[in-house]
């Protein structure tokens, strides 16, 4: 197991270095977004329409947050399963998507686009919320204020603690266990 | 007859929620914190270590321990001496509404669920009524996050299925949930009973204390086996490998019909929520 820390947008070289186990901080801008922001992602893009942020060589964290108390940036923020997004990721990847953070399996297919693209997948402790939101230094709905939790948030993080669970070339953590 | 204000049901209930998603219970406090000492991989341990370092986090800070701070199921026992002044339906969800809106938690209700539109206050909780006799109103509150609910299952065996049968649906279902479920898990296993009811077993087996232990022998061991047998699937802390996958199988049983045997499987995380009160 190896240990990096890597500065966001995730360059190519980073993405080349790093394999299925490597524990990584994360420090930069990502941004918030589960099913409802998915599925109004996937229409807009169906419709050939600008997503909300640029999506090219950016890093999506799959999170609905709690609200945030007077005083703190954001309510506790741990990462939602990951394959409820599984339909919506390749179109995604596809326009230049090059990180996600969330927790449990990824289908066939988002794993075929990851290789195509050359992206890779992260997870976050499920259910370690409130400590994942101390790594979280600014938060800001940018899109679908509707949604309420499901808004899509930029977020500043420092340091967030990640596993590579699939890497660029395809390997998978959950696989070897 | 004993009266009792719609409203003091409410203002319970809203603490109830809160203080549920704040802290978890001693047992499952200590289910952690000896998963920690136990756990063999270096990165589980890691894991659980972060786990440890959370619930001090949410507990100081007053931030959820998950950010799914869940559906609310309400179990209601009511003793029949108990007359209850106002709408107790209502008088339930306000309480949630009101525990949800003014402590911080996530609203993750939403109206219908093919049309898909937040309710906003996390109302209406699944509510589970039983009459009781005495003058108690008895109420646990149990958050149930859907990463651990969507890989539950009910499995309708047949009686030549027998015990071998049930351990088998309940190892299959914690392999097909693996890493979604935010392992380590408390497994709630509900068996007998109907279709529906084997569900409830299940649902309620999560609530209970893990010092309590079922008086049947063979109720008892087959706990610990599944436990066992869980644990050494190598699944681990969030799925990343390790030796602690379960925290603890609970199991309720209930009689059933001479041609079933129903196994409800439901499935939770480390993040098991319950608060009990009696007023
Ligand atoms: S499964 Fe449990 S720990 Fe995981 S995100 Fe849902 S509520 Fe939180």
């Amino acid at each position: 197991m190896k240990e990096y820390k890597i500065s966001l947008p995730i360059c190519e070289n980073d993405i080349d270095t790093l394999q299925a186990g490597d524990y990584v901080y994360l420090t930069g801008t990502v941004y918030t977004a589960r099913d409802a922001a998915h599925l109004r992602m996937y229409e807009a893009a169906g419709r050939g329409e600008d997503l909300p942020f640029d999506i090219k060589g950016s890093v999506i964290y799959y999170l609905g947050p709690s609200p945030a108390r007077e005083g703190q940036v954001i309510g506790s923020a741990g990462p939602t399963t990951s394959g409820r997004m599984d339909k919506y990721t390749p179109t995604l990847l596809d326009m230049g998507l090059k990180a996600m953070i969330g927790k449990g399996r990824r289908s066939p297919e988002v794993i075929e686009s990851m290789k195509k693209n050359g992206a890779v997948y992260f997870a976050a402790v499920g259910g370690a919320g409130a400590l994942l939101s101390k790594c979280i230094k600014s938060a800001e709905v940018i899109a679908y204020d509707d949604l309420g939790t499901e808004a899509i948030r930029k977020l500043y993080v420092e340091d967030l603690p990640v596993i590579t669970v699939i890497d660029r070339e395809g390997n998978n953590l959950y696989d070897s266990v | 007859m004993r009266e009792l204000d719609a409203k003091e049901i409410t203002d319970n209930i809203k603490e109830m929620c809160i203080e549920a998603n704040l802290t978890l219970s001693e047992d499952m406090r200590d289910a952690i914190d000896k998963a920690e000492r136990d756990e063999t991989s270096p990165l589980g341990k890691r894991v659980l270590g972060q786990l440890q370092e959370n619930l001090k986090v949410a507990k100081e800070d007053r931030i959820p321990i998950c950010q799914d701070t869940g559906m609310a199921v309400v179990f209601i026992e009511i003793g029949q001496d108990v007359h209850i002044n106002g709408n107790l339906e209502e008088a339930i969800n306000e309480g949630v509404r009101l525990g949800y809106t003014e402590g911080y938690l996530r609203k993750s209700v939403v109206r219908h669920p093919l049309d898909r539109v937040n309710t906003g206050d996390n109302t209406p909780a699944i509510i589970h009524y039983s009459i009781v006799p005495g003058e108690e109103v008895k109420i646990t509150i149990a958050p149930k996050g859907f990463g651990s609910e969507n890989m539950s299952k009910v499995c309708m065996l047949k009686p030549a299925d027998g015990v071998e049968g049930v351990k088998k649906a309940v190892i299959e279902a914690v392999a097909a949930a693996g890493p979604n479920a935010c392992p380590p898990l408390v497994v709630g296993v509900g068996i007998g009973g109907t279709f529906e009811k084997c569900a409830l077993l299940a649902k309620k087996a999560l609530t209970r204390s893990f010092d309590k232990r079922p008086s049947d022998k063979m109720i008892k061991d087959l706990e610990d086996e599944l436990l066992e047998k869980i644990n050494k699937s190598g699944l681990g802390p969030a799925g990343l490998g390790g030796s602690v996958t379960a925290l603890k199988v609970n199991i309720e049983t209930y009689p059933t019909h001479i041609a079933g045997l129903p196994v409800a499987i439901n499935m939770c995380c480390h993040v098991n929520r319950h608060v009990t009160r009696s007023i």
